[in-house]
């Protein structure tokens, strides 16, 4: 069935008070650290202090005396894991270099690396013994920038990587893992025809997803070889998947239960700890406890890739884009597997080009093994492109916005990568940031303005949710999704929808991975896309449950029972002349009539709508300190059909500050030693309340017809347009174009001692 | 090593308990008194997500020892309610959706409460720079300081009542 009517809703698109709410303002919530289990031991990871170094020797002896230590483990307790390439998590990701990044094994790859763990029965001898273990290492050249890990005579983190995507197989070995292009058209004959080429090059820093909730586990490996994973993640299935995989243990014999998740971001759609509490708890036959320290989770946890982008566009002096070509060099981390693909494919998706040319390099260095991270690769690509697209503008003297719209994707675009566009909701957001009022205001000095555009796929996918009639005439829904932001409500509304009850008779819980099937993680906007279709079916096939047993109570056909605003109804005057029954009435009855009433449904969700958004940036630029100030910032979207508004407020503001602090403050710091300098909150500057004016939103409905409600994926595509929209607006604000994130106080009192050198005191 | 007996007031009610001298306030908290609602997101007062009252001010409690909590009057996420009536700033987090994934929101919720204890005409770049030490990387900060505002302007009401 579809429900595209939005006027004929009553409960989709309303706000009501999220059903996990009052737990979290209590302090209720559960947690991953907030668990605990009888007899449980605190455990405690070893780390690598060296960037890149050979481990000779690990003597355990000394900690495994120490009393109340209860286990040690090392990756000899780890089953060595061959190559082979996972099929869990978001992005490419492979069995070995998951293990070994959960544990080092011969070689420490970066400043952080976990070479130990021990457990004991507190937190303070746990960190006793983990001094007392003894690694020896012999310590090797290391590399942390892209360019220079690409460059010939470059540490080599693998003797066995050979860049993929070359032919013939490369002889020598590299630290480029793999070489993807992607062709359209012909790009030689696009800049022939240009009359105008601009040519650029930009550069990002890897940033670290930042949730305040640091890694953290409560894991039993019981005698009897069943295991019980109490941990925060993205994605319990893939915790399963993984412990299972990387422990050798039968996924039957792991029970994954999802804590509540203080953030993720794409960060948690892998795993660190789990494995090794449960290698731990296996060693002493106890339950441990492993929870990471911010420190650790800035050394340890996968950061954002960054990189180099090379842009090239050739235009018409109209400003329509006749050739568009991209090189990207993306930080892997210590580890293959960057998002270079998507960000090659999401770079210029938001544009209808005849003549595109893109090469992707993934490129592993001695930093810590890249995670997702919001629309993971596409922020990266997309601010090259579109401060790319804003010099254009400018150079032709054309509003960026008219540029945009001149050249934008529409309904039968053919993308760079392949597909073809239907459904698409860019040209209306840039018609909206036209149009509001924000881009007509005027600016002061030192103020200045920038737009940008961002493009994401949005996934469907694996997905099972259950709903369950009780006899008091309430529900239960049971998806497989952790909960991230807000998407239990929307579960429960889209069931109350259908059912045609309150959302308040509804109570939706996340169920573990023997309660549930299975359901691919949270990652990629899918949950209330794909998640959300299939509590949509199972709440029709409860529907049409209760017509069958308003029926048999009746004595008619079902065919005869109609189902409207939570009751059953003889479906015309030939049906009989009956009462209507309510999902209570049937519900109490249902003993007698069948039994429970309840149904399960399991989809691979497909037709996830792409997302387009536009958002509009105003700086000022305090030319003596070189600090940047938010002044205003508007976001437009087109989120399909907003399920609850707030919560898609929420994640358009959440991914605009992110974006915002990608351009302005974060970065990774290492010294010569590569060692990270800023492992901490202090001086790894995330926005804080006081940096930000307000995000103002506005959500363009251009409903997915592929979703029984319209829905498409929002919570990714609103962190790739800010770093350019910012980028712009300095540009804009100080009349010189920074290329380089972070655009840091110390990077813009440097471009504007360029403008007008600073004059010596004695002068 | 032997442990060091505390006596103090968390929530209202007396409270007593035995901690080492290392144990930071939070950790008496969360592993000795199971109040897990204060949450450990730095351990170097950075986040904000353990914040606590102490005496009427905000203080994070992974900077404070427990030991140092004797003869005090503690509040934490778990004595803001007022018996099963949410306060304010709670219920205006909840009607603003000023929560994601909530692990920043009891720290949150703790200085707003604290914050409108001191004053119920903040402006809202006051409130933003008594929030700046409390971090949410979900929310961008907008619903908060609605909520907070709106908090403010009901409590305004009661008060003038």
């Amino acid at each position: 069935m579809s429900y595209l009517d939005k006027a004929a809703l009553k409960v989709v698109g309303t706000r009501p008070i999220r059903p996990d709410g009052v737990d979290k303002v209590i302090g209720r919530a559960s947690f991953g650290a907030d668990m605990t289990m009888p007899g449980m031991l605190w455990g405690k990871v070893k780390r690598s202090p060296h960037a890149h170094a050979r481990i000779t020797k690990i003597d355990t002896s000394k900690a495994e005396k120490l009393n109340g230590v209860l286990a040690v483990v090392t990756a000899a307790d780890f089953p060595n894991i061959p190559n082979e390439e996972a099929f869990v998590g978001e992005g490419p990701m492979n069995f070995r270099d998951l293990s070994r990044n959960c544990m080092a094994r011969d070689k420490a790859l970066y400043d952080g690396h976990a070479v130990a763990a021990v457990a004991a029965t507190s937190s303070a001898i746990a960190e006793e013994a983990v001094d007392l273990i003894e690694v020896e290492y012999e310590v090797l050249p290391h590399v942390i920038d892209v360019e220079e890990a690409m460059a010939d005579g470059a540490p080599l983190l693998h003797d066995d990587m050979f860049t993929q995507g070359i032919e013939p197989k490369p002889e020598k070995p590299s630290n480029v893992a793999k070489r993807i292009t992607f062709t359209k058209g012909d790009i030689a004959k696009g800049f022939a025809e240009a009359e105008l080429v601009i040519e650029r090059k930009y550069s990002t820093q890897p940033v670290h997803q930042a949730y305040i909730e640091p890694h953290a586990c409560v894991v039993s490996y019981g005698s009897d070889g069943q295991c019980t994973v109490f941990s925060s993640s993205q994605g319990q299935f893939m915790v399963r998947a993984y412990c299972a995989k990387l422990l050798g243990i039968d996924m039957a014999n792991i029970r994954a239960i999802p804590a509540e998740i203080g953030g993720g971001f794409g960060g948690k759609t892998l795993v660190y700890l789990e494995p090794v509490a449960l290698a731990l708890s296996k060693k002493c036959g106890r339950p441990v406890k492993l929870v990471m320290s911010r420190e650790e989770v800035f050394r340890g946890t996968g950061p954002a890739a960054g990189g180099v982008i090379e842009v090239k566009i050739g235009a018409k002096k109209s400003g329509r884009i006749v050739a568009a070509e991209l090189v990207l060099k993306y930080q892997a981390g210590a580890f293959a597997g960057s998002p270079v693909g998507p960000g090659c494919m999401c770079a210029f998706a938001m544009y209808d080009l005849d003549n595109v040319h893109i090469t992707g390099y993934d490129v592993v260095s001695n930093r810590p093994k890249v995670a997702a991270y919001r629309a993971p690769g596409a922020p990266n690509s997309s601010y090259g492109v579109e401060s790319c697209v804003d010099e254009l503008a400018r150079e032709l003297g054309i509003d960026p916005l008219a540029l945009r719209e001149m050249n934008a994707a529409r309904d039968g675009t053919k993308t760079p990568y392949g597909p073809t566009l239907v459904n698409v909701g860019y040209i209306p957001t840039l018609e909206a940031a036209k149009n509001h009022e924000h881009y007509k205001t005027k600016l002061g000095p030192n103020q200045g303005r920038g737009v940008a555009s961002g493009f994401w796929f949005n996934i469907g996918g694996e997905s099972s949710a259950s709903v369950h009639v009780n006899e008091d005439g309430t529900v239960a829904v049971v998806e497989g999704n952790p909960d991230i932001g807000g998407s239990r409500a929307s579960m429960a509304m889209m069931a109350a929808e259908v059912l045609g009850i309150p959302y308040e008779k509804v109570r939706p819980v996340v169920g573990d991975t023997a309660s549930i099937g299975f359901t691919f993680l949270t990652g990629g906007s899918r949950v209330t896309f794909a998640t959300g279709m299939a509590v949509t079916q199972a709440a029709e096939k409860v529907v049409e449950q209760l017509k069958s047993r308003a029926a048999a109570i009746w004595d008619i056909s079902p065919e005869a029972v109609e189902w409207k605003d939570g009751k059953a109804f003889p479906a015309g005057s030939n049906a009989g002349s009956f009462e209507p029954l309510s999902l209570a009435d049937i519900a109490v009855k249902s003993g007698r009539t069948g039994g429970p009433i309840t149904a399960e449904v399991s989809i691979n969700a497909q037709g996830a709508g792409p997302g387009f958004a536009t958002h509009i940036c105003d700086v000022e630029v305090d030319r003596e300190t070189g600090h940047v100030k938010i002044l205003r910032y508007t976001a437009v979207q087109d989120v399909g059909r907003a399920i609850h508004p707030s919560y898609v407020e929420g994640q358009m503001q959440g991914g605009v500050t992110q974006g915002i602090g990608w351009a302005l403050n974060e970065e990774y710091i290492y010294d010569k030693n590569g060692r990270l300098d800023n492992p901490g909150f202090l001086d790894y500057r995330v926005p804080v309340a006081s940096d930000l004016p307000m995000i103002e939103t506005v959500m363009v409905e251009v409903p997915n017809p592929r979703h029984p409600f319209g829905a498409r994926g929002v919570g990714e595509v609103p962190i790739v347009p800010p770093m350019a929209a910012v980028a712009n607006a300095i540009a804009d604000a100080i009349g010189t174009r920074m290329r380089d994130l972070p655009m840091s106080p110390p990077k813009i009192r440097a471009a504007l001692d360029e403008q007008e050198p600073p004059r010596l005191a004695a002068e | 090593m032997s442990k060091h007996h505390v006596t103090t007031t968390i929530n209202g009610e007396p409270a007593e308990y035995l901690c080492e001298a290392q144990q930071t306030m939070l950790d008496v908290l969360r592993d000795e008194l199971g109040l897990t609602g204060s949450k450990e997101g730095c351990s170097s007062g950075d986040c904000g997500a353990c914040t606590i009252i102490c005496d009427g001010n905000i203080v994070c409690s992974c900077l404070m020892l427990g030991v140092e909590a004797e003869g005090r009057d503690i509040t934490t996420i778990e004595g803001i309610a007022r018996g099963d009536e949410l306060h304010p700033v709670q219920q205006k987090f909840l009607e603003h959706a000023a929560l994601q994934c909530g692990f920043c929101t009891p720290g949150l919720i703790v200085a707003a409460k604290a914050l409108l204890d001191t004053t119920l005409n903040p402006t809202e770049e006051e409130a933003r720079y008594w929030l700046a030490g409390n971090l949410c990387r979900c929310t961008g900060y907008d619903k908060i300081l609605r909520a907070v505002m709106d908090a403010a302007s009901v409590m305004r009401a009661e008060a003038g009542r």
